[in-house]
């Protein structure tokens, strides 16, 4: 069990038979009065948030959670397969899972996957991914004021917005946390 | 790039024929002398320690990881304590020094202490001053560390400084006017003027500060009536009635506290002047003693500075027969929720039973002081170390 005083971000707790992770938390006592840690818990599961007062003397359960580096193989139906490096263990996992960015994962992708009690229940992808433009329209000549796009597709089949100068085989610094074009990179 | 002094202090960076010098008074553009490398220590034209670890990480990242920042804080603090002593010495109080080890280091039930040798760290210098009440000084201030356990946060440290200071044969506005010239007199020595600064915001401590008694308060801004002598449940019952969420079995203070933390401080944070709050309900009298006209109120105030909880002084309990009932109750509630249960300071009694002239003090924590006037929002930053520096 953990007290107040393992309390760190990152900490990984159980609260009513769900998995949570510290977000934030601050130590708080009135002079006079009993002292409390103001916790903000993120669920792993859904991603919403609580903040919950942990008295000093109370206990958190910890939550059967491990964390592990996997490598991105291969898309399979709507389903995205794993490999744990350190063991070649195969993992399959939704593609519900990781959300909107998943057409952003190339092969050989190196990703932070969760388990709660050993079911995977959140994929973390590299802040950014390099990745070659395979199909754009080429931009209409003259019209490079302000933000203009236009759709460019990706090796992986995501299509994202990107300035008119970019063209077929250039290769694109994107975003997985937003979905957008970062920069054109020099290969 | 001017050279009023001889150079002195560690070479921070070497540019061409251009040197960054740290020492006393900051940081200085002077000219290079042949042979300066960046982290050497200067003095004069010859360098007097080489610095040996490589190649010098730069300011901020040197072994010690004082940024200039913290050194400037560090300045203020010292000219802060210097223009504390001066406020007490113009008043004719004489500073003592009273042990930090003792066998009795006080039984608040929300206080545990540090265990040193055979016996404990104060978590406050009270009881020995008080004894020097009885024994016959009259006015009596002292600067001193204080320790409590597990206490870490932006405004908490494990090791901290109290300024704690007494006023026999005196009642509790005495203190107040104390504390609102102490204050003002420090921040204006600090900041050049009697202007507090807290996350960006700049206060007015200028005396006299608004007043506002912990009934009101709770009254207007949780609306919770608190009448200081009903039973818990029917706290609780009202702090649910409120919107706050409490357990059933949850105690008096605890109810209290849920709604005062909840409500009323951040109502007092955003308040741009420092306020008195002033007569608590008895059962946080603590070591105050009640009022005669009404025994449901202590003769307690706090102050709060822009959130911040800077000081608590009380109308001292001067009646040993209710002292040791009171230790009594805080030792049956220690061992009740198995914290350590301290003894019974009986020196402290015996000063009690001799005689305590009608007396009023306070306990204002330097270091959140030393933040006010600085504009930190961190205790561990306006600390030579704090504990994960050490």
């Amino acid at each position: 069990m953990y007290d107040t005083s393992d309390i760190r971000k990152g900490l990984k707790v159980l609260i009513d038979g769900n998995p949570y992770t510290v977000v934030e938390f601050q130590f708080v006592k009135p002079g006079k009065g009993a002292a409390f840690t103001r916790t903000k818990f993120k669920n792993l599961l859904t991603g919403a948030v609580i903040e919950r007062n942990i008295r000093s003397g109370e206990k958190l359960e910890p939550a059967n959670v491990e964390t592990r580096d996997m490598q991105f193989l291969y898309k399979e139906a709507g389903d995205l397969v794993f490999m744990d490096q350190s063991n070649y263990e195969q993992v399959t996992i939704s593609a519900d899972l990781v959300g909107p960015s998943h057409d952003l994962m190339k092969d050989n992708l190196p990703c932070t996957v969760v388990f709660f009690n050993e079911r995977p229940v959140d994929v973390t992808l590299p802040t950014f991914v390099i990745l070659e433009v395979t199909a754009s329209e080429p931009g209409v000549r003259g019209d490079t004021s302000g933000n203009v796009t236009k759709p460019a597709t990706l090796e992986t089949g995501a299509t994202v917005d990107v300035p008119l100068f970019i063209r077929i085989g250039d290769t694109l610094k994107i975003d997985t946390r937003t979905h957008e074009y970062v920069e054109r990179v020099n290969k | 790039m001017t050279e009023d002094r001889p150079p002195r202090g560690r070479v921070i960076a070497v540019d061409g024929d251009t040197a960054i010098l740290r020492g006393a008074g900051g940081d200085r553009r002077i000219a290079a002398r042949r042979g300066w490398r960046p982290g050497d220590l200067v003095d004069g034209d010859a360098v007097v320690q080489a610095f040996a670890g490589g190649d010098y990480p730069g300011p901020g990242t040197e072994v010690a990881r004082l940024p200039r920042s913290r050194l400037a804080r560090l300045e203020a603090r010292g000219v802060a304590l210097a223009a504390l002593r001066r406020f007490f010495a113009a008043r004719d109080f004489l500073e003592v020094e009273t042990p930090l080890l003792v066998p009795s280091p006080g039984l608040e039930i929300h206080l545990d202490a540090v265990a040193a040798g055979r016996g404990y760290l104060i978590t406050s210098p009270e009881y020995q001053m008080k004894r020097l009440l009885s024994a016959g000084f009259e006015r009596i201030y002292q600067v001193c560390k204080c320790f409590r356990a597990g206490e870490r946060g932006p405004h908490h440290a494990g090791e901290f400084t109290m300024v704690e200071w007494y006023r026999g044969y005196a009642d509790l506005d005495a203190i107040v006017r104390d504390t609102e010239e102490l204050v003002a007199e420090v921040v204006t020595a600090v900041a050049g003027a009697p202007k507090a600064r807290v996350a960006g915001r700049a206060l007015d401590v200028a005396p006299p500060w608004p007043r506002l008694t912990v009934r009101a308060a709770m009254r207007r801004w949780a609306g919770v009536e608190v009448a200081g002598d009903e039973p818990a449940p029917d706290l609780v019952a009202a702090v649910r009635a409120a919107g706050i969420a409490v357990a059933d079995d949850t105690a008096w203070d605890d109810a209290f506290f849920a709604a005062f933390l909840a409500r009323v401080e951040p109502a007092l944070a955003a308040l741009d002047r420092p306020v008195i709050l002033e007569d608590w309900p008895a059962p946080l009298a603590a070591l105050a003693r009640r009022r005669p006209d009404d025994p449901r109120t202590a003769l307690r105030f706090e102050v709060y500075v822009g959130g911040i909880e800077l000081a608590n002084a009380f109308g001292e309990l001067t009646d040993p027969v209710e002292q040791r009932a009171r230790f009594e109750h805080d030792q049956a509630i220690r061992r009740a929720r198995g914290k350590p249960v301290y003894p019974i300071d009986e020196r402290l009694l015996a000063a009690l039973a001799e005689g305590l002239p009608p007396s009023a003090g306070i306990a204002l924590g330097f270091d959140r002081l030393v933040m006010l006037a600085t504009g930190t929002d961190t205790i561990d930053q306006v600390l030579t170390f704090s504990s994960h520096e050490l």
